[in-house]
């Protein structure tokens, strides 16, 4: 098809540079330089897709990322939902289809890369217009370091869309010199196609950047597709310029009515004559100036019609001079038109507001609209700044910045040339003086907009020709929410005043343009609707980040797959992969689970690894258990003050099971101490809790304690832990450590041992039990761990030595009644509650020992760890499962307590569970119910040690 | 995200530290001596001011030193950060025998 509607020259496009695409499976051709709406609209294609829930058409309505209505999704390998058209760059082969406020999530793996970068600067400029070109280079000449930021692929914001003349030059020019003199700058960095979508505390923005969209929707081997800066700066300079407001009439929505400052940017920037027959409807003197370059494009402009009774003498006449009819005072009331406006209906206002003569219809195909403009203070409110409604300018702007930040051009609602580069000069300046490099502002030179615009006419709402605000259903208050005056009104006859009440019950601004550019239009309605005698009486709705949608595939960046998290695996894990084991994530930490043979369930192998360990010998990698050194001449004191059970005077190579608590005499962890030297002990933690406990650690020695002399180190990576358990387990010990005397007698349960192992390794053994049966822990250097753990199943071979993982684990030290603490515990729980009142000294002070004897840590009711039997010995209790008194109770009831963990025992030959029960241990041999889906299951509370109660095992 | 000057290794990102509630909270010299309320005010109560607020911070994921902050709770402004080590205060380096 031919470009029917592009002019024949003009504009930043690249008539060299021909580009085929299709949209909704219809083949058209663009230029390089186009936009996707740009190029539609070249080929007179202004209708996208039908609107969300009224299905009505809708059009092309902007030229930039407050569209409201030009959603597409573009194909590709993986294909992009809800990307706007007017934000598209055209590239050879482009497939799009329009969407009617709804995308399609494309299930296709993504394989583009996005990345991120983190970077430091004196001064960062949003927005590369003219206010924010003088900004950066007045920055960079003082020598500042300097980050300008912009949205489109070539700088110059506004003037890329006008005809305006900077010291008596096209703008373009000094755009140009700008570029040359910024980006010769060392420590000036340009990121264009980048988008600041956030502004969070201290002065941290993030910038989406489009490094390969314009180029096709393949991935660019070797450059990301996006990239989200994370920006830290000293000062900010917002010049992010101005939004302009379309206008509350009955009809507004009809294809064809558009922004007249994007039928400038269509005319002049891209080249496009969206209308041949236009009609221009403004409410301030920015709106002539489209008026003149549709004119001078060869469009015969049906009428200009400006709210304002008395416009100014130069404009209008201007207007008229170029063969324009002017209607003053007047307004657009309707439109005419199926699925384009074909006409529109003109009226006079009078001072109120309200149509006080005859109505016209002026034929037309283009009505371009200026309701005014709102400085795009998106950013400035995301950082915590204030606004203030200016009656003169008819807009909000920012008043009282509330961080390192400053508003300038158009963001500040300054709308002349002059205003803009001499305000950016000033402010870069500023800035550059802040971050230390004094210097003074440049002069501005002369342009051909000095002159701010003559005081505006809003019209927040344009009446319909008959009927109230309750009948206006096709006055248009936010186009993608299909959201009309009528709604609105229902609003506030259901009660609502506040605007965030008012655009939670109407749904305005909360579509993917979150009310862009016509947020301040909606609160002019509302004001109006309320009888408030401006929208500062109103106020805005918060305005939140992300400032456009950005897609998770760049909040996620390289955080993907086997990056998204760190993976700590210990020195033996080639082994358990090996051997075929099943892993599960305990935090960071990848753990063997379960170790099954070909064919074997999950049940048949923790039955067979637990009856090994019960019977002959198993074997289990226990290196991720935290493992801190304490050392210092107070260790023991120290050590004696965090746990609630001494370890000052434990004998050296002696080891000690201890409980710590938090202030309010919770359980916090618990794990085994050793005492290496009179001043050095190592701390075994719970495997997920290791760097918790050691924060813990450094907080009491450095804020409360800080005449101990004692250090703590993190060697949990340093050494490797091999956990040899069971009858036999002897043996095997003794078959690795042949200097070792492994008698009972000479190596007693809880005491240490350093040797040298038959392969030369140095190694710690020690004599701990979690499963209450004879084992002994190997530790080596982390270096040796695979090789000693290797040896390990070449010693035990002949006596069948089995590797188990962690449900085995769980298993026998639930039968023991061991708590796992975060397992059998939630922070609620204290010693006491699990029944450890013998690890509780009452000798000495420790964290937690004083709350003890509040009065709810002293109750006997509270919730106490007890075993649980079902009746039934093949059901299992599910973990989590609430128990209660009566199985009849009529729900709510209330829960006596829940199961913690649940398991089937080979040993016992039967299923068991651990439960937190209120007075639990007053309850033992009573029948609770567990109330679940599926039935209720009756089970009698017993003690929590169900397996060799006496511990007649442990010595083997 | 706060910017926050550890006083050992300057101005890092808030991602590095972390939070440590007020400070000057100090712990009971004899808490056996208190009070069931005395107590349960150390345990559970906090001021929660609109304005200057002292907090403590630990540089959890670069020195591991704990220091104190008066961080502005409505605007976040950070007003002073400073150590409580006697090292950083000018003080003896405590002797490890
Ligand atoms: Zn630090």
């Amino acid at each position: 098809m031919t470009q029917s509607h592009r002019l024949p020259d003009g504009g930043r496009v690249d008539r060299s540079a021909p580009l085929r695409f299709t949209f909704d499976g219809v083949a058209y051709t663009g230029l390089r330089g186009d936009t996707l709406a740009s190029a539609l609209l070249a080929n007179g294609v202004l209708h996208v897709a039908p609107s969300l829930y009224r299905r009505r058409p809708r059009g092309i309505a902007t030229a930039g990322a407050e569209e409201p209505n030009a959603l597409v999704q573009v194909d590709g390998p993986c294909s992009e939902p809800m990307l706007l058209a007017t934000t598209i760059e055209l590239y050879e082969g482009l497939s799009a289809a329009g969407l009617a406020g709804l995308g399609r999530l494309d299930p296709t793996p993504d394989q583009a890369v996005h990345d991120k970068m983190h970077i430091h600067t004196d001064v960062l400029v949003v927005g590369a217009g003219p206010a924010g070109l003088a900004a950066a280079l007045a920055a960079g000449r003082c020598g500042a370091r300097v980050v300008l930021v912009d949205d489109q692929p070539e700088l110059g914001g506004s003037l890329l869309a006008g005809r305006e003349s900077i010291d008596g030059r096209p703008a373009l020019d000094w755009v140009a010199e700008a570029r040359t003199e910024l980006a010769a700058q060392v420590d000036t960095r340009i990121l264009t196609r980048s988008t600041a979508i956030g502004y969070h505390d201290h002065n941290y923005l993030l910038v989406a950047e489009r490094r390969t969209d314009h180029l096709g929707p393949q991935p660019v081997p070797g450059i990301s597709r996006q990239r989200l800066w994370h920006i830290r700066a000293r000062r900010v300079v917002l010049a992010t310029g101005a939004h302009e407001r379309p206008m509350v009439f009955a009809g507004n929505d009809l294809p064809g009515v558009m922004s007249a400052a994007a039928v400038r940017a269509y005319l002049n920037r891209y080249a496009v004559l969206p209308g041949r027959r236009p009609v221009v409807l403004t409410t301030n003197d920015h709106a002539y100036a489209t008026a003149l370059d549709l004119v001078a494009a060869g469009a015969q402009v049906a009428a200009l019609v400006d709210t304002r009774p008395e416009p100014p003498a130069d404009l209008v006449n201007s207007a008229r001079g170029a063969g324009i009819e002017v209607h003053t005072g007047s307004a657009v009331v309707g439109t005419r038109g199926h699925d384009r406006v074909s006409a529109v209906r003109i009226a006079e206002l009078d001072a109120d507001d309200v149509i006080s003569g005859p109505v016209r219809e002026v034929a037309c195909d283009l009505l371009a609209v200026s309701g005014g403009w709102s400085p795009a203070v998106h950013l400035w409110s995301q950082s915590q700044g204030t606004t203030r409604y200016d009656d003169d300018l008819a807009a909000f702007v920012p008043a009282q910045a509330a961080q390192n930040v400053v508003s300038v051009g158009a963001a500040l609602g300054v709308l002349d040339l002059a205003g803009c580069l001499g305000g950016g000069f000033a402010a870069g300046v500023e800035a550059a003086d802040l971050a230390g490099f004094p210097s003074t502002a440049p002069s501005v030179p002369p342009t051909s907009v000095d002159r701010p615009p003559a005081r505006p006419r809003p019209v927040w709402l344009v009446p319909g020709e008959t009927g109230d605000p309750s009948e206006w259903s096709d006055h248009f208050v936010d186009l993608q929410r299909d959201a009309t005056v009528a709604d609105v009104q229902r609003a506030i006859r259901a009660g609502m005043r506040s605007v965030e009440h008012i655009k939670r019950y109407t749904t305005i601004g909360t579509a993917h343009d979150q009310g862009k550019a016509s947020g301040v239009s909606a609160t002019g309605v509302i004001a109006r609707l309320l009888g408030a005698r401006s929208p500062g009486e109103v106020g805005t709705t918060t305005y939140r980040g992300p400032y456009v949608p950005v897609s998770f595939a760049l909040l996620a960046g390289r955080e993907r797959g086997a990056l998204f998290d760190p993976v700590r695996t210990t020195a033996i894990h080639p082994w358990h992969v090996e051997h075929g084991a099943v892993f599960e994530n305990v935090g960071q930490w990848k753990r063997p689970w379960y170790y099954p043979r070909p064919g074997e369930s999950t049940a048949a192998a923790v039955e067979r690894e637990c009856r090994a360990a019960r019977e002959g010998v198993a074997v289990m990698d226990a290196s991720t258990l935290g493992k801190i050194d304490v050392i210092g001449p107070d260790a023991g004191e120290f050590l004696n003050r965090v746990y609630t059970n001494a370890f000052a005077k434990l004998a050296v190579n002696s080891a000690r099971y201890g409980v710590m608590c938090r202030a309010d005499g919770m359980v916090l962890d618990d794990g085994v101490t050793l005492r290496l030297a009179a001043d050095h002990y190592i701390m075994t933690t719970t495997t997920g809790n290791a760097a918790g406990v050691l924060d813990w650690l450094e907080e009491w020695l450095q804020t409360e304690w800080p005449e101990l002399r004692v250090r703590f180190t993190s060697v949990t990576e340093q050494w490797a832990t091999v956990a040899v358990v069971g009858p036999r387990s002897r043996e095997v010990i003794a078959a690795l450590a042949p200097d070792l005397d492994v008698s009972n007698d000479a190596f007693p349960f809880m005491t240490a041992r350093e040797t040298r192992l038959a392969s030369g390794v140095a190694a710690r053994i020690c004599r701990i039990s979690f499963s209450g049966e004879l084992a002994f822990e190997i530790n080596v250097a982390g270096w040796y761990g695979l090789a000693t753990w290797e040896s390990v199943i070449r010693a035990g071979g002949p006596l069948g030595i089995t590797p188990y993982g962690t449900e085995t684990m769980h298993v026998l030290r639930a039968e023991k009644g061991y708590p796992i603490i975060g397992q059998d515990t939630d922070g609620t729980v204290t010693p006491q509650d699990l029944g450890m009142e013998w690890v509780v000294s009452q000798r000495k002070p420790f964290i937690g020992k004083r709350s003890f004897r509040r009065a709810d840590t002293a109750r006997g009711d509270r919730r106490q760890l007890v075993g649980v039997l079902p009746a039934d010995p093949a059901v299992l209790l599910p973990e989590g499962a609430q128990l209660v008194a009566d199985a009849e109770a009529s729900v709510p009831t209330r829960a006596l307590g829940h199961v913690t963990s649940s398991y089937r025992s080979a040993a016992l030959g039967r299923t068991f569970a651990l439960a937190l029960v209120a007075g639990g241990r007053e309850r033992l041999g009573e029948t609770v119910y567990a109330p679940l889906p599926d039935g209720v299951i009756a089970a009698t509370i017993t003690d929590p040690v169900l397996y060799d109660p006496k511990g007649t095992r442990r010595d083997g | 995200m706060l910017l926050i000057a550890c006083p050992w290794c300057g101005e890092r990102d808030e991602l590095e530290f972390h939070y440590g509630g007020q400070a000057h909270v100090a712990y009971p010299a004899d808490p056996e001596g208190l009070s069931d309320a005395e107590w349960g005010e150390y345990l559970f109560v906090r001021d929660n001011p609109k304005g200057p607020f002292a907090e403590r911070w630990s540089h959890a994921a670069g020195c591991r030193r704990w220091f104190n902050v008066v961080r502005h709770t409505v605007t976040h402004q950070i007003l002073a950060s400073q150590s409580n080590h006697p090292v950083a205060a000018g003080q003896p380096k405590p002797v490890i025998a």
